[in-house]
Order: structure tokens, then sequence, then C-alpha cells
């Protein structure tokens, strides 16, 4: 079993969610996010995300793509990427990376893989890419033993949940809302429904993610799902901070809180 | 000729889930997998049905103003030295091929009980047409436009909300085409259900390149049957312009099966593909994954979408249709680039020669036209001929045209 894998049956056992929380590799500097990811894993989150920015990021909000643009116009390189895996993998914390399909083509599918399963990634998040176009994705992961987070969606049919979750390994990807990332100030109705639609075709975790920002809301999916996925409430944070250390004072706090709310599942 | 533009044919055909070879697919969130779906059955449905066909002829006849003509450029020719005929996309209501296009999705829209169509748009040609059929079919009509060219192209912004149609300006990215097309993706993930996206060329995610170039490919049927007409046979080459590429497939499908006649399609070279100003996907750029599909794109070396340049705000766009990419790649057709002088030269000429103000983007399949012709007189030892595919006017140019060549008066 997968580190991540580990880690969600621990939480489990411990009749709570995993925390996962997101930020932009390279945002607002490589050793800025790698100081961010860290102070996150201090104040309690459980599993890392780092997204390699991308310039067209179709699934993500505002807020992402305004971190992203920060991010590649400080010059961040896909090699960066994984420079910043490594570090943060280095606090114990698993780390997965999310990414959009096209840097990973442009690296070498193969060679991405082995170059982040040697980082210390557990593997790869992927929003453009579904499992129908994944053939070279599914090879390389399978070679170099890297988890497959597809995404599932309140749109999708009962045929392609199932096939979706066959193809996914570690954990399955719950997106909240039709909609992109961004913290929004009612939690969704439709996920409680999409999760247990995945648990008829898999016993594979569950995370929530897209419109989470608040500990209440933490706890709120954290009573149907096995992951809280946090993006966009955790990087404001540090784009609204007049200082970067102001900025990691309030990415610790949110951590802290959001971490209370997977710990206090509200069933 | 068949009023049926949508009659079965012969042609390529992208396999079962999109692929064009290597190229196309659906590289898209899965949230959008099921309207991807929804429309593919709704498209192959209204395709197989006759009323559906007869409703989409009988509009283009009656609204667009099809088929348009084929007409000889005598004094163009002469310059040229190849008999040239014209494709004339321009007299089409709108101005431009797009309009064919624009009312094949908005019929389509009505059949699967959508209420709202959004767009994305350049120079703001894609977006009136799809304002226009919105108007015509009482669609709700949201257009995505890149700040950058809304200040460029403020005409067209008022002619959009003249029709009824929301303009946002898009302020995310470069703030140009590609970032009103992701911001389009994003309010089409959000609003699924009652919103068709009106993609305004043949690229993105399977079905819309082989469904787009469908409802433009009466172009090329058109064009081979007057040609035939005119002329007695096929013309020794087809030339068309190619930004996102729906015109040049519009006209090239026809054509294909075809083997004596040549296609090229001209891509914008900005100011040369050897600088970094350009916008020549396929003769500038890699294979790539940009906008839901495999293709040619103009990417960095980590896989970054690189801004384009070109004079013409319709070819300015870092990524080409798979099909393209594809008919590259087999070799079936020739894609070469044409700099902003060289198409603004052939914009002159046409003006002067025969009194026809075409689109910038066209003046690229112009200026190919007259490099072209004298090594295809050469290769066949006689005079050839040579359909070209005048896709637009020019109207929406004249300001950019003006400053080029210097010729508007000082502001009074």
């Amino acid at each position: 079993m997968s580190r991540i894998g580990v880690a969600f049956d621990k939480a489990r056992a411990d009749g709570r969610a995993l925390l996962v929380g997101c930020m932009p590799a390279g945002f607002p500097s490589v050793e800025g996010s790698i100081a961010a990811m860290t102070a996150m894993v201090e104040a309690g989150v459980d599993v890392i995300e780092v997204e390699i920015p991308y310039s067209d990021p179709v699934m993500d909000g505002p807020v992402i793509q305004k971190a992203s643009d920060i991010a590649l116009a400080g010059g961040v390189r896909t090699a960066d990427t994984l420079r910043i895996v490594e570090a943060v993998a280095a606090t114990g914390a698993p780390v997965v990376t999310m990414t959009y399909w096209n840097p990973i083509e442009r690296y070498g599918v193969d060679v991405f893989a082995r170059d982040l399963a040697a980082a210390g990634g557990t593997g790869l998040i992927t929003p453009d890419l579904i499992p129908d176009e994944a053939d070279e994705w599914l090879a390389a992961s399978d070679a170099h033993g890297l988890d497959r987070t597809f995404l599932v969606s309140p749109s999708s049919t009962d045929a392609r949940v199932a096939m979706t979750v066959e193809h996914c390994r570690g954990f399955v990807y719950a997106t909240a809302v039709m909609g992109v990332t961004g913290a929004r100030s009612r939690t969704s109705d439709a996920a409680p429904t999409l999760v247990s639609r995945v648990r008829e075709f898999t016993d594979l975790p569950v995370g929530v993610g897209l419109g989470v920002g608040t500990g209440a809301q933490a706890s709120t999916v954290a009573g149907y799902a096995d992951g809280v996925i946090v993006g966009s409430a955790l990087v404001r944070c540090l784009l609204d901070a007049p200082s970067e250390a102001d900025g990691l004072a309030a990415l610790r706090t949110l951590s802290a809180e959001l971490a209370e709310g997977v710990r206090t599942p509200t069933r | 000729m068949s009023a049926d533009a949508l009659a079965p044919v012969a042609g390529p055909q992208p396999d079962s889930t999109g692929h064009f070879g290597r190229f196309g697919g659906r590289f898209v969130p899965e949230a959008l997998v099921a309207a991807l779906d929804e429309l593919d059955g709704a498209w192959r449905t209204a395709i197989a049905d006759e009323s559906f066909r007869a409703e989409f002829g009988a509009l283009l006849r009656d609204y667009a103003g099809t088929p348009s003509l084929l007409y000889e450029a005598r004094r163009f020719s002469a310059k040229v030295g190849a008999r040239v005929l014209l494709k004339r996309e321009d007299l089409n209501h709108t101005g431009a091929h797009k309009v064919r296009n624009v009312l094949g999705q908005a019929l389509l829209t009505k059949r699967m009980g959508k209420t709202r169509v959004i767009a994305e748009t350049g120079a703001g040609q894609h977006g009136v047409a799809t304002a226009t059929a919105a108007a015509l079919f009482d669609l709700e009509c949201v257009v995505y436009m890149g700040e950058v060219d809304t200040e460029r192209q403020a005409l067209n912004v008022a002619r959009m909300r003249m029709l009824g149609a929301t303009v946002v300006p898009v302020t995310t990215g470069s703030r140009t085409l590609k970032d009103a097309m992701n911001e389009a993706m994003r309010d089409w993930v959000a609003n699924v259900d009652e919103t068709h996206y009106l993609i305004g060329t043949a690229a993105g995610p399977h079905p819309f390149p082989a469904m787009v170039r469908d409802f433009v490919r009466g172009i090329g049927d058109e064009a081979r049957q007057q040609c035939l007409d005119l002329t007695g046979g096929l013309p020794d080459a087809v030339t068309a312009c190619v930004g996102g590429g729906s015109n040049a497939l519009g006209i090239f499908h026809a054509f294909v099966g075809d083997p004596d006649v040549r296609l090229y399609g001209f891509e914008a070279g900005g100011d040369g593909v050897t600088t970094s100003r350009h916008a020549a996907s396929i003769t500038g750029g890699s294979a790539g994954v940009l906008h839901g599909a495999r293709t040619y794109v103009l990417q960095d070396a980590d896989g970054q979408t690189l801004e384009s340049h070109s004079i013409s705000a319709g070819l300015d766009y870092p990524g080409v249709g798979p099909e393209h990419a594809w008919l590259h790649d087999s070799g079936r057709a020739n894609y070469l680039p044409v700099t902003d002088d060289e198409a603004m030269a052939a914009f002159e000429l046409l003006c002067r020669t025969e009194g026809i103000i075409p689109a910038i983007e066209s003046a690229h399949a112009l200026a190919g036209t007259v490099t072209l012709a004298p090594k295809l007189a050469a290769e066949l030892g006689r005079e050839p001929t040579i359909v070209v595919n005048l896709s637009g006017r020019g109207d929406k140019d004249v300001h950019t045209a003006g400053d080029y060549f210097g010729i508007l008066d000082k502001e009074r």
C-alpha cells in the first residue's frame, strides 16, 4: 500500500478525515513555497498537494491562477517542483503532485514518473487527464510505483465513476461542485451524494475538494469523506498578507483551524 | 448544387473517441465529459436527421446567403501568374465563413434544450457571429474576450452588445484569446446543464473539431462543384489561412480525396517564425496539449503556453485544430508561414486589383498564393488554377490596415 493509503487508514482508525493542503510550487518563490508547505505540515496538515504551476489552468479559480502566475513570472521550472517535493517529503508528510497534463508530456511522462518517485512524491492528481487518454501515465505510474488520482464529478455517470475509480490508486478526488477551485460560503449538497456513489464502486479513500475554506466546512466534509482537500483558502493567506511572515502566520492559523475541523467530523 | 450541406461525404474522420492519429482526443476535466458525450450524441443524431439537415440548409441559404460565389479574380490573377478563383465567404451574413458554424451549433443548442450559449472571441468576429445566432434563436449569450482585445476591438464589443450579448472582459493571464478560452471553459464547467459552449473553430475537445469542420465543410463542397462548372476541372491547389483552422478545413475537406489537388494552409508568421513573435503553431511549435486536445502548440521547454503574435487578431492563437496537425504529419496538406508584411502586401494588392478589401486573416492565404503561384507554374509547366478561401471581409481591419499603411489622418 502507498504512503497515502497508510495515512488514510490511520486517520480512519482514529475516526477522523485526512487534511490535504494544496499550494502552487514556486509561490511566492521556490524557497517561500517550501517554507509555506513546511508550516502547513507543522500546523497539522496531513498531506501536501504540490501544484505544478501552469499557464492555462482551466480547473482553477482566480486565487490559484494568480498564485500560479506569480510562480511562473518568478521563473519556476518543472524541475524546481521536484526539488520542492523532495524538501517537503523530508518533513515526513506524504506529498502528492497536482498537475495539468501538458507540462508532464513536455517533461516526458516516464522520465517525470521516475524523477517524482525519486523525489519522494507519492503520485499525481490530474485535473485535465481522464483515464480514457491516460495509457502512457498508467504504464509509467505502474513502472515507478506511483499513485494515480483521477477526478470524479457530480456530472459523472455511474459507468464513468466505475471506470475512473478502477484506474485510481491511493485515493479518489471527488469534486464537490460543478465549477473551479475557490473557497465558497456554503459547502456543496452534491458532494455527499457523489461520495456515496463512489463508495458503491471502490474501497479506496475519497477526498473531497473545491470550495472548502473554514474549519466548520472541513468538519462537515469530514463527516462523509475520507479526505478534505483545501487549496484556495490557504493560498489566499499568502496572497492577502502584507508580508511573507504575516502570510505564514495566517497560513499556520488556518491550517490549525482546518486540522481541528477534520478531527471533529460532523456526523 | 445540393442544399444539403451535411449530406454524408467521403473524407477523413476521427476515431470513435475523437483522435486524428496521435492528435485530438479529450484532455478536459471529468466534469465536462458528460456534456461532451451529450453533444456528441446530439450531433450524431442531428446529422442523421433529414429535418435537421433541411433546417440547416435553409438557414444557410436564406439567412447566411450561401452558396458563396466562386469569383475569378482576373486582375489579381494577372499580377500573380495563376488563375486565381476566390471563394467569397466574405459575402456571407456577418462577413465571414464563421456564420456557418454558429448557425449549426445554435440549432444544436436548441435541440439539446439548452437556453444559454457562451463563446470566446479574439478579434470579436466569432463573438459577433455567436451573438447574431443567439439573437436569431432567442438564446442568452455571454462572450468572453481578453481585456486587451476589448480595447483593440471596441467596435465589435459594441456590435455584440447591440445584438443583446453580454461581453465579459477577461483580466487573467495574457488577457487575450487563449485566456478568453480558459474563462469560457470555467464558465462551462460551472453552468453546463443549461449552457452550450459554442467554440469558434475546429479545435478543442472531441467532438468539436470534427463537428465544427462538418458545419463549415459546405465551403469546399460548393467550391469543388463551382470550380468544375467554371473550369471543367479541379484546381491544382486550394489555399487558406490557418489560425484555429476552421475555414481551411472547411475548404480542404472536399478535396482531401483528390490526390492531384494540393492543399496549402498558411499560418500567421508575424515577424517571422525564427523570431519569438509569431502564431505559427505547426511550422513554429511542437506537439502538446492545449484547450482540450493534443495538437501543435507554441510552448516553452516546460510546456507552458507561449504568447502568440500576429497582425491578424483572428490568427493570433498559440494552438491549431488537431485535424490540421494530423494532415500536416500525414503530408496530405502543406503548412507554411506568412509574415505580417507579406500578408499586408497581398491585402493591398487585392484592394487595388479587385476592389475587394479582404480580412487580414484571408490576406495570409492570398500572400501564400502569391508565393506559391510561380513555383507551381514551374512545376506544372503551365499556368496553375488556384482556389483561395477568402474567408472574411476586411471592414473590421480598416483601422489596423490604416495604421499599417500610415494612411489615417492625424487626430483632429
